[in-house]
């Protein structure tokens, strides 16, 4: 029988009291709006705490396990992937959730990124994307629109951005939805849904920077930054054939894939039943 | 078990597979591959798992990750490997999560010379990654001992929670020797300390009254915090200075206090020695045989041959070295272990034999020193 917890509740549940807070976020930021909606979407799957892992690189995102009453590891920047998948074989009972920054994920761990994906072991990837390296301050990152102003880039940025829930299903994620810190109960549903694929799923949650790559192209404050993913954002079933310069600057919400492929874990354990039959035989 | 002929990269294989290692990732490099390639075909066979990942600072990740899941885990590399891992290597020893590195080296720097021998890694091993840490790092010199010392090697890492680095070389990776190992349910294994308290009271890095609090894995109903900022006793970060003196004071302190263990050495004719040869690696062999040579010329010459590289065995070197006129330290690197010999016994009193070409040292020349004929 599944529970819902009610908001308080779920507060005491899953948030750390021996940790000092406040946290380390600025007012208004959307991570811990992402936040907010993972462990409701843990809540509402009625899991046991003591087999979840959340694990994260560094940036303001990945400050994010600390806060959380499960298995907490906070890793090097970019890697947190890897570490998941050796977490994920030595306990495959275990529910791992990888929370990573644009930057954790696409730049340093870009490489980790697609072989996650094409290995498709069984984690679950939640990719805040803000557009920027928030806890460096602003800097450019593989997301940052063109023509943007950041730290490092205080002519205008050239670089063309990565579409990052595109680049998961190239390289063959099972599940990948996006969607946005304003679209919070869309978001907890798809974080839900990706929590229990059995496969490499990627949840791509759009935030925002307000007190610096915002605060640089006079982006607004947060709540301004809020109103522009709601009115920059169609879903899925609104964008089916439109023109793609009608699409150029959109938000596009919903499930991208949701398929099967045989998971990592599963043919391994064939592997371990043909390693021992072929000893035995010897 | 009967006698085989096997490779070094072999034993270090089935010596990790002896000590219970159930989890390895790497990329392949010349001179380590074959540590790989038999822990791609062994570890299936007994319930573990291999992987091989996209490079090696992401399978430094992964046997972490496999660590803080309760598995015994080693990665295989050489010197650019070693290169990449550095960062997560200091994760390792900040979080204090154990696991093994094999680092079998070849001739640097750079892509060097891949099939070459060299013993360049040495300072790597102990300060390739940034801030200051204790590591481990154990040196075969034969094939029989790449399996002792893998063994010793995830002994040590599970009883003081640290990265221990196997520091092989290419001679010692790819040579063949008759080796009888032993029935491998005769090994002694140290595996994962329990805790007894509850998990409201378990704190992952308790400075007292232990130096080496137990790491329960993941899973278990512990929950807590790893990170590799510096950290509380619980795992959470801390900026305190005062909490950050205690972490340090107790990762120093944890590698001290088990010195007597964890410094391995072979010493003899040390008493009655004029002249003493200090060697680790292949070219403890060539060592070995100009020690041979320059006795039955009727010198006496002491031979200590290092197997525990770091920490540096500052005392024994220093006692043994204690009546000695000249210490020879033979080493293909341009000076690396010699550096800290000197820092015991004097500049003085140490004749370096150095070669970073990718030949071997021969006995010769290391003979020619311990005459002073250089
Ligand atoms: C190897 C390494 N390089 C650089 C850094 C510095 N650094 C810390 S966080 C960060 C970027 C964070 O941006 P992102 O991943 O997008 O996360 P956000 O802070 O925006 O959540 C960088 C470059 C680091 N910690 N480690
Ligand atoms: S710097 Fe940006 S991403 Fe980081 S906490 Fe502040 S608002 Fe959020």
């Amino acid at each position: 029988m599944s529970t819902i917890h009610s908001e308080s509740r779920i507060h005491e549940r899953y948030l750390r009291h021996s940790k000092k807070f406040p946290n380390v976020w600025c007012a208004g930021c959307g991570i811990g709006i992402v936040l907010g909606a993972i462990i409701r979407a843990v809540d509402s799957l009625d899991l046991d705490k003591n087999d979840i892992a959340m694990i994260s690189g560094i940036g303001c995102t990945g400050r994010m396990p600390v806060y959380v009453d499960f298995n907490t590891l906070h890793t090097t920047h970019g890697r947190a992937l890897a570490f998941a998948t050796g977490l994920k074989l030595a306990r495959p009972g275990m529910k791992v959730l990888v929370v990573m920054g644009d930057g954790d994920a696409l730049a340093i761990g870009g490489n980790h990124f697609i072989h996650a994906a094409r290995r498709n072991i069984e984690l679950t990837a939640i990719v805040v994307n803000n557009a920027t390296y928030g806890m460096t301050g602003g800097q450019y990152s593989p997301t940052t629109p063109q023509g943007a102003h950041a730290a490092t880039a205080p002519y205008g940025h050239i670089e063309p951005p990565f579409h990052i829930s595109e680049l998961a299903v190239a390289a063959g994620a099972t599940f990948v939805a996006r969607s946005t810190v304003y679209h919070v109960t869309e978001l907890q549903k798809f974080i839900a849904h990706a929590i229990q694929k059995k496969g490499f799923s990627v949840v791509e949650a759009i935030s925002y920077c307000h007190t610096t790559i915002g605060r640089m192209n006079r982006w607004g404050k947060a709540p301004d930054m809020m109103r522009r993913l709601k009115e920059n954002s169609i879903t899925v079933k609104q964008a089916e054939g439109k023109p793609e310069d009608e699409l150029v600057g959109k938000i596009v919400r919903g499930v991208l894939t949701d398929r099967e492929r045989p998971g990592y874990i599963d043919l391994y354990r064939q592997i371990i039943e043909r390693a021992k039959a072929e000893a035995e035989a010897a | 078990m009967s006698p085989m002929l096997m490779q070094g990269d072999e034993a270090c294989a089935e010596g990790a597979i002896a000590a219970g290692c159930r989890f390895f990732a790497g990329y392949p490099i010349t001179p380590a591959t074959e540590v790989a390639e038999v822990m791609a075909r062994r570890l299936p066979q007994v319930d573990g798992f291999f992987i091989q990942m996209e490079d090696e600072i992401a399978s430094m990740a992964a046997i972490i990750g496999a660590a803080v899941g309760g598995a015994k885990s080693m990665t295989a590399t050489s010197g650019p490997g070693l290169s990449l891992m550095q960062e997560n290597i200091g994760y390792a020893a900040m979080a204090e999560i154990p696991c093994v590195v094999v680092d079998v080296q070849r001739l640097g720097p750079s892509t060097g010379r891949p099939t070459s021998p060299a013993q360049g890694d040495v300072m790597q091993a102990q300060w390739g990654t940034h801030g200051d840490h204790p590591i481990i790092a154990l040196a075969p010199s034969s094939v029989k001992e790449s399996f002792d010392l893998t063994v010793a090697a995830f002994n040590f890492a599970e009883k003081y929670r640290t990265p221990v680095i196997l520091l092989m070389d290419e001679v010692i990776g790819h040579m063949r020797e008759k080796v009888e190992l032993p029935d491998y349910a005769t090994v002694e294994r140290v595996e994962r300390a329990q805790t007894l308290v509850p998990p409201e009271w378990y704190k992952p890095y308790e400075n007292y009254p232990v130096d080496v609090p137990p790491l329960i894995p993941f899973g278990e109903g512990y929950r807590y915090h790893i990170t590799g900022l510096h950290h509380d006793e619980r795992g959470y970060p801390t900026e305190r200075a005062d909490e950050v003196n205690l972490w340090l004071d107790r990762v120093f302190r944890k590698i001290r206090r088990g010195l007597s263990e964890i410094l391995l050495y072979d010493a003899d004719g040390i008493d009655a020695a004029e002249t003493l040869v200090v060697a680790y690696g292949s070219t403890a062999r060539s060592a070995h045989y100009a020690v041979e040579l320059a006795r039955k010329r009727g010198r006496r010459v002491g031979f200590l041959k290092l197997k525990t590289l770091w920490p540096f065995p500052e005392e024994v070197v220093d006692k043994a070295a204690e009546r000695i006129h000249r210490v020879v330290v033979p080493e293909m690197n341009m000076g690396q272990m010699a550096l800290e010999v000197e820092r015991v016994v004097g500049r003085r009193k140490v004749r370096r034999v150095n070669r970073a070409d990718g030949q071997l040292i021969k006995p010769d020349e290391i003979l020619a020193a311990i005459e002073g004929m250089r």
